[in-house]
């Protein structure tokens, strides 16, 4: 006993011996500069090389595998390799034709005219026909035999598909609509076909390979792809549970790509593998639930406004990487972005307070912040904005929650009080601007105003490109001076990635394209 | 004369955490929650004795409230499984019969599952949380009270002064508690410091897990699930809470250790 006893004593002593000789020579060396590594023009000594596999490490499961049923981001950042509409984004925010070689919008905006694309194979060898592609209209529609409800909604304003002739398909609107184009980029399947959940068949670059729950999502390379060939063979998307397995699978040189990294760990990297950065593309708020106490009154959610700061915020968790928001809309949209109102609410400790005690709440009071645990990033924001609540007398409580029960209860079930979250949208101005209409389903925070839904509908129909952006920089308008949640910031993107691959692009929606993603030739 | 040894090293360590954690009480040097962007990551130095964490937290700070918390904690738990697993065993034990076979089986049920695992079942009923986990972890730490007490019952109770106090008239629950249970604690003593240990692992486990205490409360083993992101580019932010519960758990380990007969 005496001996072991020793011997315990005798290792403690070494361990705080080693410690002490660590801290004299400082932690701060890992911190080296993330923009230093950052450039990605390398062109003449990288020559693309063909083949190889990788695995990247994704942060939470996928929720369907069925395009037209999703309803997480993560899902569809993934089935972007697998899945194209009849037109696609590309790394500029600009909509190219994909299943469909062009199309044609009339003057009204009320007749989309698309011709079909020469060549384009599923997965299973088939070709795509016109039937393939009005079933998956009329599927996301919600029009065929045993369908209830539309499964994209925005697809409900189209009355008519049409068959014009072999090659041709017209859709035909209800009214004037410019919009709709930027939903048509949901995925083109084969007819009648049933086992999209389980062995999901596209046209993408990539093809599906196995699935499974909770692990990981195989794919390969698509040789009959339409576009030419992606450079990898193989791909793997591994569901990392959180970003500490995900750094040591980083480390260890079991994950090559990671792309949500924190600042702190991007830095810890920076000498192993290339760290690039970019916008994510999502819109991160302390959400509210607007029908619940005390957030139904306007002059809550103002101070709350008021009390955060948001460059702290940034400063804190992420270097001072990300971009500041003040609406439910990012940069990304370009002219529809309302960039001045991130300045809207100057943080004012003096005029929060104000107008908690007008809303009879001097005292501040208590609540609690719904956080899916899997992002430490939210996880993160919500404890520097406990603390910053803290300084009006809000008393803020994170309560940590599994990502599958946050899409019931908080999203879906609307059983919440307030959540730290990060949304990301489709290229259409209304997929931000919709989750806003009092009656809409993905209205998760309950905000309801008479004046929003109205500019709204006007927004949608309007065809005149002047009008719709004005329209749509007054819903912005709206949602920041009804303060509807307090808006923080569209975070910075920091992707890890092996040192030995190259082709790593940045969209400005949410996916994660490895098409382009290649082994430098040595 | 060993054993004197190894009691005076239990009572000398446990004695000194318990003085830290009363001084933490009044006094700590900072705000454990307090965030300071300016002083991030900073390496143990004379205004941060342990540093500071990924949010320039003070960590000796986070340190002496996370052992408030793992204290609590551990002391309700092991309460809590001691008072019910005492009075589960004296019945028990005292009385045997069917109630014992019964309320055994159930025991022996219960063992059978690890008590990680069945505490994890317990926390997807009831919710996470600080108040959650001290239920959970209590119901799961009462069958091992029970057992020991149960045991030193069946054997007191047919000792000479058990039957002689019978003799003399005494009812059954003066016999059970005030003439067998004191003969009992040594044993009881023994099991609830063990107890105790295994109740700041385990919660040192579950806040590792994330099912714990909730950000930005500090818990020990809270501390060292955050620290784990740091372990390259911040060493000391997992190395001081891990100290401190090796400690910790060594200084209770001497004590029952000293007391056991």
């Amino acid at each position: 006993m005496k001996k072991q006893l020793q011997r315990i004593l005798f290792m403690l002593m070494v361990f705080s011996v080693t410690i002490a000789l660590y801290g004299c020579t400082g932690g701060k060396e890992g911190e080296g500069d993330i923009t230093e590594s950052l450039p990605e023009s390398n062109t003449a000594q990288n020559e693309p090389k063909k083949g190889g596999s990788i695995v990247v490490g994704i942060q939470q499961d996928l929720d369907s595998l069925d395009p037209h049923m999703i309803e997480a981001a993560g899902t569809s950042e993934v089935l972007f390799n697998i899945f194209e509409g009849l037109v696609k984004p590309d790394e500029n925010g600009e909509l190219v034709p994909a299943v469909a070689s062009g199309y044609k919008i009339s003057e009204d905006g009320t007749t989309y005219t698309f011709t079909l694309r020469e060549g384009v194979k599923f997965h299973n060898g088939q070709p795509v026909t016109i039937e393939d592609v009005i079933y998956s209209i009329q599927r996301c529609a919600g029009r065929l035999e045993g369908q209830t409800e539309p499964l994209v909604s925005a697809y409900s304003v189209i009355t008519e598909v049409n068959q014009v002739d072999e090659k041709t398909v017209e859709l035909v609107l209800e009214q004037g609509n410019t919009e709709l184009i930027g939903y048509l980029t949901a995925a083109i399947i084969p007819k009648d076909y049933t086992e999209q959940n389980t062995n999901p068949v596209g046209t993408g670059p990539f093809r599906f390979v196995s699935y499974s729950p909770q692990h990981a999502f195989v794919m390969e390379a698509n040789e009959e792809y339409w576009g030419g060939a992606p450079y990898l063979d193989k791909v793997e998307f591994r569901i990392v549970a959180n970003t500490d397995s995900a750094m040591l699978g980083l480390k260890s040189g079991s994950i090559d790509i990671y792309p949500y990294l924190t600042s702190d760990q991007a830095a810890e990297l920076s000498s192993q593998m290339n760290i690039l950065s970019g916008p994510a593309n999502i819109v991160q708020a302390l959400f509210l639930n607007n029908q619940v106490e005390p957030f139904q009154d306007i002059r809550v959610r103002q101070a709350l406004c008021y009390a955060v700061n948001v460059q702290e915020i940034m400063d804190m968790i992420a270097d001072g990487y990300g971009t500041k928001i003040g609406t439910g809309m990012f940069s990304a949209f370009h002219q529809y972005y309302r960039e001045d109102l991130k300045d809207y609410y100057q943080t004012d400790i003096v005029k929060a307070k104000e107008l908690l005690t007008e809303a009879g709440y001097p005292n501040g009071f208590e609540m609690t912040i719904t956080v899916p645990s899997n992002y430490q990033f939210h996880i993160d924001t919500a404890q520097v904005l406990v603390e910053q609540l803290k300084q009006v007398g809000i008393m803020a409580k994170i309560e940590l929650i599994e990502w599958a029960s946050w899409l019931t209860e908080v999203y879906r079930g609307r059983n919440y009080q307030s959540t730290v979250v990060g949304l990301d949208a489709e290229l259409a101005p209304k997929a931000l601007m919709g989750r806003y209409q009092s009656d809409s389903t993905k209205n998760f925070v309950n905000f309801s105003d008479k004046e929003y839904d109205e500019v709204l509908i006007q927004a949608v129909n309007s065809i005149d490109m002047q009008e719709k952006i004005e329209t749509y920089q007054r819903l912005q308008e709206i949602l920041t001076e009804q303060a509807a949640s307090v808006y923080l910031q569209d975070p910075a993107k920091l992707v890890a990635m092996n040192k030995e691959l190259a082709g790593f692009v940045f969209y400005p929606v949410y996916v994660l394209d490895m098409s382009k993603v290649y082994f430098k030739a040595e | 004369m060993k054993k004197k040894k190894i009691l005076w090293a239990g009572i000398f360590i446990t004695g000194f955490f318990l003085l830290i954690l009363i001084v933490s009480f009044f006094y700590t040097p900072y705000n454990p929650n307090t965030m300071n962007g300016k002083e991030k990551f900073l390496a143990p130095c004379w205004t941060h004795w342990m540093g500071t964490d990924n949010f320039g937290r003070d960590i000796f700070s986070r340190v002496l409230a996370g052992l408030s918390t793992t204290f609590f904690v551990g002391i309700s738990v092991t309460g809590i499984g001691a008072v019910f697993g005492t009075i589960l065993g004296a019945f028990t034990g005292y009385f045997g019969g069917w109630l014992d076979e019964i309320l055994m089986r159930i025991n022996d049920a219960l063992t059978a599952f690890p008590s990680i695992l069945l505490a994890l079942v317990f926390i997807s009923i009831l919710g996470t949380g600080k108040y959650n986990i001290i239920l959970a972890l209590g119901i799961i730490f009462i069958p091992s009270f029970a057992r020991i007490v149960r045991g030193e019952f069946i054997r007191l109770k047919e000792l000479d002064y058990v039957k002689s106090a019978k003799l003399m008239g005494a009812g059954k629950m003066r016999i059970m508690f005030v003439h067998i249970l004191p003969n009992a604690m040594p044993a009881l003593l023994s099991a609830i410091t063990v107890g105790f240990n295994n109740a700041v692992l385990a919660e040192a486990g579950m806040s590792y897990l994330g099912i714990g205490v909730q950000p930005p409360d500090a818990s020990l083993g809270k501390m060292l699930s955050e620290a784990q992101s740091f372990l390259f580019s911040a060493p000391w932010y997992v190395i001081f809470p891990g100290i401190v519960i090796i400690l910790l758990i060594l200084g209770f380990s001497f004590l029952s250790e000293g007391i056991g007969t």
